[in-house]
């Protein structure tokens, strides 16, 4: 693996890949000394272009957990506000030396430009391109909701997909770069996918997606999901007409306690963070058995290391682009 | 005294025909190889197709202001190696072209190059600020004699200013070329609204922007009795809407990109810039839609809407690049590909959408003239067998941003006169009628 850009380009294999040696990666964070010498000697940026430190942090671990160098590159602004354009930072990097570059980027295209040109040589890995892709995001979840339904039938998780699964992921879909890389990997992986939104927070175009659309949450829960997704509302949202009130979104699109009353005994919740506790996830889901919040933050950790080591190992395979 | 005798050109690609020009005018055509003009220089004309000399109702020059992206120097020469003898120049200069000074310097400007004849475009509005009317009097006045209005880049969208200069134009036999995009439908916008929009998370950029504006402007072009122009057609709805005002009688023309004939928003799959450009590209069914409206007469002309911006504009992300792309060298091979050898148009037709049509429109005198005894020398013989492999680094504009590069394009502009003068010869620059030595 290359790179890793988005999930529309992962191959089945190699999404199942990259779980089974966060599996094995995850073994590591488990332990008193949580160090491999994988990539000693490798040099691991992550470029962040947006603030994050959730994701920063993250990325941070798994490349050290790794023993790789790390330099975090925090360059708020792009060529949008007259700073350094992205191709001089690339080139900077390339000069430095960087082995692999982890990109956050407010412009949807950004990591796939690093990518495709000439500028920098280095791995890309998208930790987060506008309101594309997040393809780290979606292999935590799936690797959070494959435990989940290995350990309820009894067996390993390794080598297998989310075939059967029924995942229902709620909110700002138009927005959300992470509801694009759930719906490609979770469908990938055999999972079937049911976005619930209200429309105005549905691209037009979205009839081509590999999964189903529903304006109606409770209509969703009542097919007894394996996993519900909420996803967070932006508050600038709130202001463009999407939709007329936080009460009424609220109401008709958070995970409420009469809703969680609708869960099947083994379903899960899951959220992105950070959570809006109050508006599309009430304090009683969020803190609830159901949830896996933070089951998702450590797999988090895992997946990232899975992802730099594969991409910097230069194991051959197909591209995950 | 300067003649030429053009033997044996397929005249609009019909018989071969032979044609004398002498001090700027055609003196004689006469069947081919039945010519003898003892003193003047001989062009062997077999197999290249003689269209007048080509006429862009749409174009950037970027003088004044922007001399690093064009200067009318470097965009005549680009529209001379097209094909072109007159171009249209769009009024987002720095400063705006929206007072008598500024059209009567690009004007000059265009005089001094001699490439071409320029046209300037006078903005509408102060600014293209969408507020206030500039002096349409005073520029259809001065010496660039401004027949065509437009805030081109910026939509009139205050549907009662637009009235007034449709209403106000009306005085000078003027016209108002809309860019028809609906400010608030399309903030923030990045790429045609769509299947592919949704997937690359790109805001879009709908159809209906477009549409509604078009519907708008062709009531109130018939309501106050006036002349509208409608920039860039992108879409298959905007057709219908051209149709059925057509058909209504109302004064209505339109002009299509030839990127908007070819190119679809697919292309934008990889985040490249070179395919940003405003309007958007659009669908196949959009294309297909806009080929068939040339072909039967709904769509008028062909519009580059040549847009050369610096490297730097484009070597970015998607969001932070400048829309628009060069145009005037590649519009015959493109047109040639997509609606000539596609069997839906004529090189009659070509002449009428790109030479005849827009030269009217704009009001530009001298130029889209018939290839006919007395008329004035303005012709462009192009080579429909030949194939171009498009290499934006020997094109005469400044501008690298051609999507086309790598493509292979039928047909290549090897001579053009303009005002009987060879600018073009065997497809590179010669001189300018001002006689300024090409350094290309």
């Amino acid at each position: 693996m290359r790179h890793l850009l988005d999930t529309v380009h992962l191959s089945r294999e190699d999404a199942i890949r990259i779980l089974d040696v966060a599996e094995t990666m995850s073994d590591v964070s488990g332990r008193e000394v949580k160090k491999l010498p994988a990539l000693r000697g490798r040099t691991v940026v992550n470029l962040f272009f947006e603030d994050s430190t959730r994701t920063r942090i993250s990325f941070e671990a798994a490349a050290k957990r790794l023993s790789a160098d790390v330099i975090n590159f925090s360059a708020k602004g792009s060529s949008v506000s007259k700073g350094e354009s992205l191709k001089d930072t690339a080139q900077t990097l390339q000069a430095i030396g960087a082995d692999a570059v982890v990109i956050r980027h407010p412009a949807s295209g950004a990591a796939q430009r690093l990518a495709r040109t000439d500028w920098i040589d280095a791995a890309i890995v998208n930790a987060g391109d506008g309101t594309h892709a997040h393809p780290t995001q979606a292999l935590l979840d799936a690797l959070t909701l494959r435990r989940e339904l290995a350990a309820r039938a009894g067996v390993e998780p390794t080598g297998r997909g989310l075939d059967g699964a029924r995942v229902v992921i709620v909110g700002d879909v138009l927005h959300s770069r992470v509801a694009r890389s759930d719906v490609w990997l979770m469908h990938t992986l055999g999972a079937r996918v049911t976005l619930v939104a209200p429309p105005t927070l549905l691209p037009v175009g979205i009839e081509t997606w590999p999964c189903d659309v529903e304006y109606d949450l409770d209509n969703a829960l009542a097919t007894g999901p394996d996993a519900v997704m909420m996803l967070r509302v932006q508050a600038e949202r709130m202001h463009g007409a999407f939709f007329p009130s936080v009460a009424e979104y609220s109401r008709r699109w958070g995970l409420n306690e009469a809703r969680l009353g609708l869960l099947t005994p083994e379903a899960i919740i899951m959220h992105p963070g950070p959570m809006n506790r109050g508006l599309e996830i009430s304090a009683a889901a969020a803190d609830s058995p159901r949830s896996r919040v933070l089951a998702q933050v450590a797999n988090g950790v895992a997946v990232r290391m899975a992802v730099l080591y594969l991409v910097l190992s230069g194991a051959p395979s197909t591209e995950g682009a | 005294m300067s003649a030429y005798l053009i033997r044996n050109a397929a005249l609009l690609g019909e018989e071969p025909t032979d044609l004398l020009l002498v001090d700027g005018i055609i003196t004689t055509v006469a069947a081919g190889g039945s010519l003898e003009a003892p003193g003047a220089e001989v062009i062997d004309a077999v197999g290249l197709v003689a269209l007048p000399g080509l006429v862009d109702p749409h174009t950037h020059l970027r003088e004044p202001g922007r001399e690093d992206a064009e200067t009318v120097e470097t965009g005549t020469r680009a529209a001379a190696k097209g094909g072109y003898t007159a171009v249209a120049a769009m009024a987002n200069s720095l400063p705006v072209a929206d007072t008598a000074g500024v059209v009567e310097q690009v004007w000059g400007l265009g005089r001094e190059s001699g490439w071409v004849d320029v046209h300037p475009v006078g903005a509408v509005t102060v600014g293209l600020e969408g507020k206030a009317l500039a002096e349409l009097g005073a520029m259809a006045e001065s010496r660039a004699q401004v027949r065509m209005f437009s805030d081109d880049g910026h939509c009139v969208s205050d549907p009662v200013l637009m009235r007034r200069a449709l209403e106000y134009v009306k005085a000078y036999d003027g016209v108002v070329a809309q860019h028809a995009q609906e400010p608030r439908l399309t903030e923030g916008a990045q790429m045609n609204e769509g299947i592919v929009s949704a997937e690359l998370g790109l805001p879009g950029w709908p159809a209906v922007a477009e549409e509604a504006i078009i519907a708008r402007d062709v009531l109130l072009t018939e309501h106050v009795g006036s002349r509208l122009h409608v920039c860039h057609v992108s879409t298959a709805g905007s057709v219908e809407i051209l149709r059925w005002a057509k058909a209504r009688g109302v004064n209505v023309t339109a002009e299509v990109t030839p990127h908007h004939l070819l190119l679809t928003d697919e292309l934008v799959r990889e985040y490249d810039p070179v395919y940003k450009v405003n309007p958007p590209l659009r669908t196949a069914a959009d294309v297909e839609a806009l080929r068939a409206a040339v072909a039967d007469g709904t769509i008028d002309c062909i519009g580059t809407d040549h847009a050369p911006h610096p490297t730097e504009a484009k070597e970015c992300e998607w969001a932070a690049a400048a829309m628009g792309m060069t145009g005037l060298e590649t519009a015959l091979p493109v047109v040639q590909h997509a609606l000539v050898e596609t069997g839906l148009i004529t090189w009659a037709d070509v002449a009428r959408i790109m030479s005849a049509t827009p030269a009217t429109i704009a009001r530009m005198e001298g130029q889209g003239r018939p290839l006919a005894e007395g008329e004035p020398a303005n012709l462009t013989l192009v080579d429909p067998a030949a194939t171009t492999i498009v290499n934006p680094d020997t094109h005469a504009t400044k501008g690298r941003n051609s999507p086309y590069r790598g493509m292979s394009l039928p047909g290549a502009v090897r001579h053009v006169f303009f005002q009987g003068k060879q600018t073009v010869r065997a497809g590179e620059l010669v001189h300018s009628s001002t006689a300024a030595k090409a350094e290309a």
